[in-house]
C-alpha cells in the first residue's frame, strides 16, 4: 500500500476518452489501481482495464481532460483498490472515493480491505429473520425491513425519495443493538448533498452513520467506486465490529448511468437501452453484499434508491433490481399529489422478507393480521373509488361508503407523517387499528376475533343517517 | 492421467504432461496465454498463483484464450498457467446428494464465510465409501452394468457402474467394507473402477437409446397436473418477470415432484433466498421415504454475485449430476434457476471476446446453446437396460416482462412445456401465477394415452373440460368489463361463476399452507371433478328457471375452502363437500 513499493511508469503511448495506455510495463495486474501524477503535480486516479503483455490500459477516473503524454506518471498499486476500514470511519464525511470533506485527517484503520469484496458463500449465510425499524410508520407496519435484506426504494423524479432516504437513515434502529448507517449519495446536486448532511447531522455526531457524498460535477467514474467503498466499510463494521449496519445507496440510476458511460468508453457492446450486458450481474455484486453470516454478529442490510425514468418500472435499472432485491418499496406522484408523505405506493410496495422479520416475538402480534387487512381493504377502497367515478357516489353500497372513508383515514391517519417525526412501531400499528375501525367489523376478516373484541369493533348496524341517500 | 480419466472415455493422449505456460494478457475472465503444446479446446487451465479455474475457448496460432471461472484482479501477464491436460469435468460420486456446490461442483459447506477466488481449490473430499459388491470375480459385465452399491447419506443408494466405453470379465472385485475413494473397487476388462469418476460437464453421458415416455412427473400442483402436466424426461420453461412467484413455484416443485432425485441449480438468484431453500429443504421430511428432503436433493448454489463464468458451467453441471443418477435408473429432475443468467453470462463473455454480436448483444450461437441444453432432457434406457429419466425445468426472466427478448422467444421453441406466470394473476394474487392462456403442453397427447393405458380414461376429458370453462370464462370477462354482469343472460352468467370457482378452488395454491401446498393426482382430480359437477348443477338450475343472481348469491364458501380443509390425498372429503354443496344446490326452487 505505501507509495515507495509501486514502481512509476512513465512511457504512455496514447490517451483516448478516459483511457491512457501505458507502454513497457511488467507484472501489472488486471483491475489494478493507479495513482496518476501529471507534470503539473495534480493527482489523478485510474484502474487497469486490460493488462496486455507490456501494455496496460488505465481507465482514468477523473477523467483525461488536460492530460499531456510527457511528463505522466503511473504508479502501480499492485493490487486492486484497497481501502482501510474499522471504526475510524463512524461520524466521518468523505467524498465518492473516501477522502475526507469535513476537514479532518485521512480515514485510518487498522487493515485494508478489496472494495470488490467476495461473495459470502450461500452456506453460510443465516436466513434474516429480525426486523431494522425506520420510524417511518407506513413502511414498517406495511413493507417491514428484515436486517439482512435488500430493499430498494423506486421513485419518480420529483418525489421525495431522498428526505425519505435520508428520514430512514437518520431514525433506523435495531432493537437496542448496536446499530450503523452508511449513506452513499451519488451524483447529488450540491443542494442535496447539504441536505443529506444537514438531515443527518445528529446521527453523524452519535458517532454512528459514515456520509459518503459523490456530487454531480465530481468525475462520473469515481460513482462507481462510490457504493463499492461504502459496502466495504459497511461489512467491515457489520461482520468484525458486530453493528447492524443499513446502507442507503442515492441514487442507482445515477450509478447505472455512470456504468453505461464506462462501458461505453471501453467500447463494449451495448445490451438494452444502451447499458452494459452485465449490468445485472454489477448490480448484484452491490446488493448481493447484504446478509447475516452464521457465527457472526451483526448485519449488512442494503436500501437503494433509484429513480424510474420517466416512472417506468420496466426500465432497465428498476428491472434488474427488482429481480434482485426482495421487494420494493414503491413511491406514487398520485398519493404524493394527494398531500401525503411518504407518498408510499402501498399496493405496489411488498417486502419479501416480511413475514420472517414481523410478528410474534418480532414486532407485535397482531402486526402481521394489520398489515393484511390494511391492504386488503385499500385494495377493495380503490376498487370502490373506480367505481364510484363512474357511477357517483350515491350510488355505492353504504359499506362501500365506508371504504372510501378508510381510504382517506389511511392516507390520513396512518400513512402520513412529518419527515423529522420518529413514530414508535406501537403508534404506527394504533394508528393503522384507528383507519381500519373506520369499517364495519364484518369486513374485517382478516383480524381473529380476539383483537377484534379488544379494539372495539363495531358493527355499525344501526342505519347511518348522515349518509342516507 | 490416471485410469480414473481414462475410464470415463477422455480421449487418451499421447502428448505427455502439457507444459507450462504464460499469461499473456488479462482483460476481465478473458485471459491469454502461450500455446505450449498438448492444450485442446475446452481444455481446463489453473491460471496464475491461486491457480484460478479457466477453459480454453479459442487456440489462434501461438495464444490460446481462456475464459477464467473467478474474479482475475491481480492477475499479471507473466504469470504462470498450467494446462491441466482434461476437459472441465466433475467428479460424480457418493457424496452428492444432500450436498451444496458451486458451479463447478466444489463443495461450499467446507468453504469459508466468503469464497475468495481460488481458494476452494485445496478443499478435500470425504476420504472414504463403504462399498458392497453385487457381482463376483469371473462374471461377464458390460458397459453400464452395477458393479456394487455405496451408501450414501440418504435413502437414495448410489450404485458404481461400469464405466461406458468398457466390458469383460472383472477380473478383481473389492469386498464389502469401508474403501478409499481412488482406490479401484473393481477391474473390468483390464480397467480400474473407482466408487467416483471424473466426468467432462459439456458431453452428454451416453445411453442405450431415447424412448418416448407415457409416464407424468406428479408435480404436486394442480394447474400443471391438471392442464400442464409434464412427461418423465420432457423440459419445461417458467417464463416470468420478477414477484410472479416463480421461485416459489420452482421450490414447491423441488419439494414435492415425484421424482427419485432433485438437482436445483440457483443460477444467478439471490444469496438469502438459497440460504432459505437450503434450510428449508434439510428440515422437511420426504412424504415418500420419510427422510429429509434434503437427502434426495443436489444444490448447486452459484448466487448472482458469484464469479459469472462459473455461472455459465453450472448449467452444465447440474445436467451432468442429473445423468449420473439417471444412469443408475433413476427419475431425475433438473431445476434451472434462472436460464436467462446462464445466458447473460454467454453474452457477457462473446462480448469480451469481440463475437460479433446476433439480438440484443447475445451471441448468434444462443438459439443452438439453449437447444443443446434442453436436448440433454430424456427418458431413456441406460446402457445397462434401465429406465431413467432427466426431466429439465428451466425459469426464465424476461427483462421488463419483454416475451419478445431473446432468450424467452427462443426457448419456447426448443421446450415441450411452457409454464407462463402471469404479473396480473400475481398482483391479484392468485398463484400459482401459472397463465392458462398462455401456458401449453405439447406432452398432453403421450399422458392421456397413458392414463388410458393405465385405466383412467376420464384423465384427458376432465383437463379439455376445465380449459373449456377457463376460456369460456375468460371471453366472457371482456363483454362483462363493457356491459357489466347483469346483461349477460343466465347461461352466460353461470359461465362466468363457473370461471371464478375453478380459478379460486382448483387452480389456486398456497404454498403457505401445510394442507394444500402439496396435492396428490386423486385430490386433484376430484377438485376438479367437483366444481364441474356443482358448474353442470348451477346451469341446470338457471334453466329450470331459477334466476342466476341468486345461484351467484350462493355460499360456495365450504366447496371452495376444500383445498385447504382436507389432506393432500383426501380424495373423499373432498367428494364429501361435493355431496354437500349438490345437495344444497338441489333443494333451490324458483
Amino acid at each position: 500500500m505505501s507509495p515507495a513499493d509501486e514502481i512509476e511508469y512513465t512511457k504512455v503511448r496514447g490517451l483516448r476518452g478516459p483511457l491512457a495506455i501505458v507502454e513497457g510495463v511488467s507484472g501489472i495486474g488486471w483491475d489494478e489501481y493507479v495513482r496518476i501524477t501529471l507534470a503539473s503535480g495534480e493527482r489523478r486516479h485510474g484502474v487497469v482495464l486490460d493488462a496486455d503483455r507490456d501494455l496496460a490500459v488505465v481507465q482514468v477516473l477523473e477523467g483525461t481532460a488536460g492530460m499531456d503524454p510527457e511528463g505522466i506518471r503511473a504508479a502501480f498499486s499492485g493490487s486492486p483498490l484497497r481501502v482501510p476500514v474499522g471504526t475510524d470511519w463512524l461520524g466521518r464525511v468523505c467524498n465518492g472515493r473516501g477522502e475526507p470533506l469535513d476537514g479532518g485527517p485521512p480515514v485510518l484503520g487498522s487493515h485494508t480491505a478489496e472494495v470488490g469484496g467476495a461473495p459470502i458463500n450461500p452456506v453460510r449465510r443465516e436466513p434474516p429473520s429480525e426486523p431494522v425499524l425506520t420510524g417511518v410508520g407506513a413502511v414498517d407496519v406495511l413493507t417491514t425491513l428484515v436486517r439482512g435484506q435488500k430493499l430498494p426504494v423506486f421513485s419518480v423524479a420529483g418525489l421525495p425519495h431522498l428526505e425519505l432516504a435520508a428520514q430512514i437513515a437518520a431514525q433506523a434502529t435495531a432493537a437496542g443493538e448496536a446499530f450503523s448507517v452508511v449513506f452513499a449519495g451519488m451524483g447529488l446536486t450540491h443542494a442535496d448533498a447539504s441536505f443529506v448532511r444537514d438531515a443527518l447531522e445528529e446521527r453523524s455526531a452519535a458517532g454512528e452513520l459514515v456520509l459518503l457524498l459523490n456530487t454531480a460535477d465530481d468525475p462520473v467514474i469515481e460513482r462507481i467506486l462510490t457504493p463499492r467503498i461504502a459496502l466495504t466499510v459497511a461489512e467491515n463494521l457489520a461482520f468484525n465490529e458486530g453493528r447492524h449496519v443499513l446502507v442507503v445507496m442515492t441514487d442507482m440510476t445515477t450509478y447505472a448511468e455512470a456504468l453505461r458511460e464506462v462501458s461505453a468508453a471501453r467500447g463494449e457492446i451495448p445490451a438494452r437501452r444502451a447499458y452494459p450486458g452485465y449490468l445485472y450481474s454489477d448490480l448484484a455484486s452491490l446488493y448481493e453484499r447484504c446478509g447475516r453470516i452464521k457465527g457472526r454478529p451483526g448485519s449488512v442490510t442494503v436500501l437503494p434508491v433509484l429513480t424510474m425514468p420517466a416512472g417506468d418500472i420496466t426500465h432497465p435499472v428498476p428491472d434488474l433490481t427488482g429481480y434482485i432485491t426482495e421487494g420494493q418499496i414503491v413511491l406514487s406522484p398520485e398519493t404524493h399529489a394527494r398531500g401525503a408523505y411518504p407518498p408510499l405506493d402501498a399496493l405496489s410496495s411488498l417486502s419479501r422478507l416480511m413475514r420472517k422479520g414481523a410478528g410474534p416475538g418480532r414486532t407485535r402480534d397482531d402486526h402481521l393480521h394489520v398489515a393484511a387487512q390494511l391492504l386488503a381493504a385499500l385494495a377493495h377502497a380503490r376498487q370502490v373509488r373506480d367505481l364510484a367515478d363512474l357511477v357517483g357516489q350515491a350510488a355505492l353500497s353504504p359499506t362501500d361508503r365506508r371504504y372510501l372513508d378508510f381510504e382517506e383515514a389511511f392516507l390520513r391517519d396512518f400513512a402520513d407523517q412529518r419527515s423529522d417525526e420518529p413514530r414508535e412501531l406501537d403508534t404506527s400499528l394504533e394508528r393503522g387499528w384507528q383507519a381500519l375501525l373506520t369499517l364495519p367489523r364484518s369486513q374485517l376478516s382478516m383480524l381473529p376475533a380476539q383483537l377484534l373484541d379488544a379494539h372495539g369493533a363495531k358493527e355499525f348496524d344501526a342505519p347511518d343517517v348522515r349518509e342516507a341517500p | 492421467m490416471g485410469a480414473v480419466t481414462d475410464a470415463t472415455g477422455t480421449r487418451r493422449r499421447t502428448v505427455a504432461q502439457p507444459l507450462v505456460s504464460r499469461i499473456l494478457r488479462v482483460t476481465g475472465p478473458l485471459v491469454e496465454m502461450e500455446y505450449t503444446g498438448g492444450i485442446a479446446m475446452y481444455d481446463l487451465v489453473s491460471i496464475g498463483p491461486a491457480g484460478l479455474p479457466g477453459e480454453v475457448v479459442a487456440i489462434t496460432g501461438d495464444v490460446v484464450t481462456v475464459q477464467a471461472y473467478e474474479y482475475t484482479g491481480g492477475l499479471a501477464p507473466g504469470q504462470t498457467a498450467l494446462p491441466r491436460g482434461r476437459p472441465l469435468s466433475v467428479r460424480l460420486g457418493p457424496g452428492l446428494l444432500g450436498g451444496i456446490f458451486d458451479g463447478l461442483l466444489r463443495p461450499l459447506s467446507r468453504a469459508g464465510d466468503w469464497l475468495l477466488p481460488g481458494a476452494q481449490q485445496a478443499v478435500a473430499e470425504a476420504p472414504s465409501w463403504f462399498f458392497s459388491p453385487s457381482v463376483a470375480q469371473g462374471e461377464q459385465v458390460a458397459e453400464g452394468q452395477a458393479l456394487g452399491e455405496v451408501r450414501d447419506a440418504g435413502p437414495v443408494p448410489v450404485k458404481v457402474l461400469v464405466p461406458p466405453g468398457c466390458r469383460g470379465t472383472v477380473e478383481g472385485i473389492a469386498d464389502a467394507g469401508d474403501h478409499p475413494r481412488d482406490v479401484p473397487v473393481a477391474v473390468v476388462g483390464g480397467t480400474e473402477v473407482t466408487v467416483s469418476a471424473l466426468w467432462p460437464v459439456r458431453r452428454p453421458r451416453p445411453v442405450r437409446e431415447r424412448v418416448d415416455s407415457h409416464e407424468a412427473l406428479s408435480t404436486g400442483q394442480r394447474v400443471i397436473d391438471l392442464l400442464f402436466p409434464v412427461a418423465r424426461g420432457s423440459t419445461v420453461a417458467v417464463p416470468g418477470g420478477f414477484g410472479t412467484g416463480k421461485t416459489v413455484l420452482l421450490q414447491q416443485i423441488a419439494k414435492w415432484c415425484d421424482a427419485d432425485v432433485i438437482v436445483y441449480v440457483g443460477c444467478g438468484e439471490r444469496g438469502n433466498e438459497m440460504a432459505d431453500v437450503i434450510t428449508e429443504l434439510s428440515e422437511l421430511q420426504d412424504p415418500r421415504t420419510g427422510g429429509r428432503l434434503a437427502d434426495r436433493t443436489v444444490t448447486i448454489a452459484n448466487t448472482s454475485n458469484m464469479p459469472m463464468m462459473a455461472r455459465e458451467a453450472s448449467i452444465y453441471t447440474g445436467v451432468t449430476v442429473a445423468e449420473y443418477f439417471r444412469d443408475m435408473g433413476l427419475d431425475v429432475v433438473v431445476i434451472a434457476d434462472s436460464t436467462s443468467r446462464w445466458a447473460e453470462a454467454l453474452r457477457e463473455f462473446a462480448s469480451r471476446t469481440g463475437a460479433l454480436p446476433a439480438e440484443e448483444g447475445y451471441p448468434a450461437g444462443l438459439a443452438s446453446a439453449i437447444a443443446a441444453f434442453y436436448e440433454r432432457a430424456a427418458a431413456v434406457t441406460t446402457l445397462g437396460g434401465d429406465r431413467g429419466s432427466v426431466t429439465v425445468i428451466g425459469a426464465v426472466s424476461p427483462p421488463g416482462g419483454d416475451m419478445t427478448e431473446p432468450v424467452t422467444a427462443h426457448t419456447e421453441r426448443f421446450v415441450r412445456c411452457l409454464w407462463s406466470l402471469d404479473r396480473d394473476l400475481a398482483y391479484a394474487r392468485h398463484y400459482p401465477a401459472v397463465s392458462w392462456a398462455g401456458s401449453f403442453s405439447r406432452d398432453v397427447p403421450v399422458l392421456a394415452a397413458g392414463h388410458r393405458a393405465a385405466g383412467d380414461p376420464a384423465w384427458s376429458g376432465r383437463r379439455d373440460r376445465v380449459g373449456a370453462v377457463l376460456a369460456e370464462a375468460d371471453r366472457l370477462a371482456d363483454l362483462v368489463d363493457l356491459i357489466g354482469i347483469a346483461a349477460l343472460p343466465p347461461r352466460e352468467r353461470i359461465s362466468v361463476l363457473a370461471g371464478r370457482l375453478v380459478r379460486e378452488g382448483v387452480l389456486q395454491q398456497s404454498a403457505l399452507s401445510e394442507r394444500d401446498a402439496y396435492c396428490g393426482p386423486e385430490k386433484t382430480a376430484a377438485l376438479a371433478d367437483a366444481f364441474l359437477a356443482v358448474a353442470d348443477r348451477c346451469r341446470e338450475l338457471v334453466d329450470s328457471g331459477i334466476s342466476a343472481s341468486s345461484v351467484e348469491e350462493v355460499d360456495f364458501g365450504p366447496l371452495l375452502r376444500a383445498r385447504e380443509d382436507t389432506g393432500p390425498h383426501d380424495a373423499a372429503g373432498v367428494a364429501a363437500r361435493r355431496n354437500a354443496m349438490l345437495a344444497g344446490l338441489g333443494e333451490m326452487r324458483p
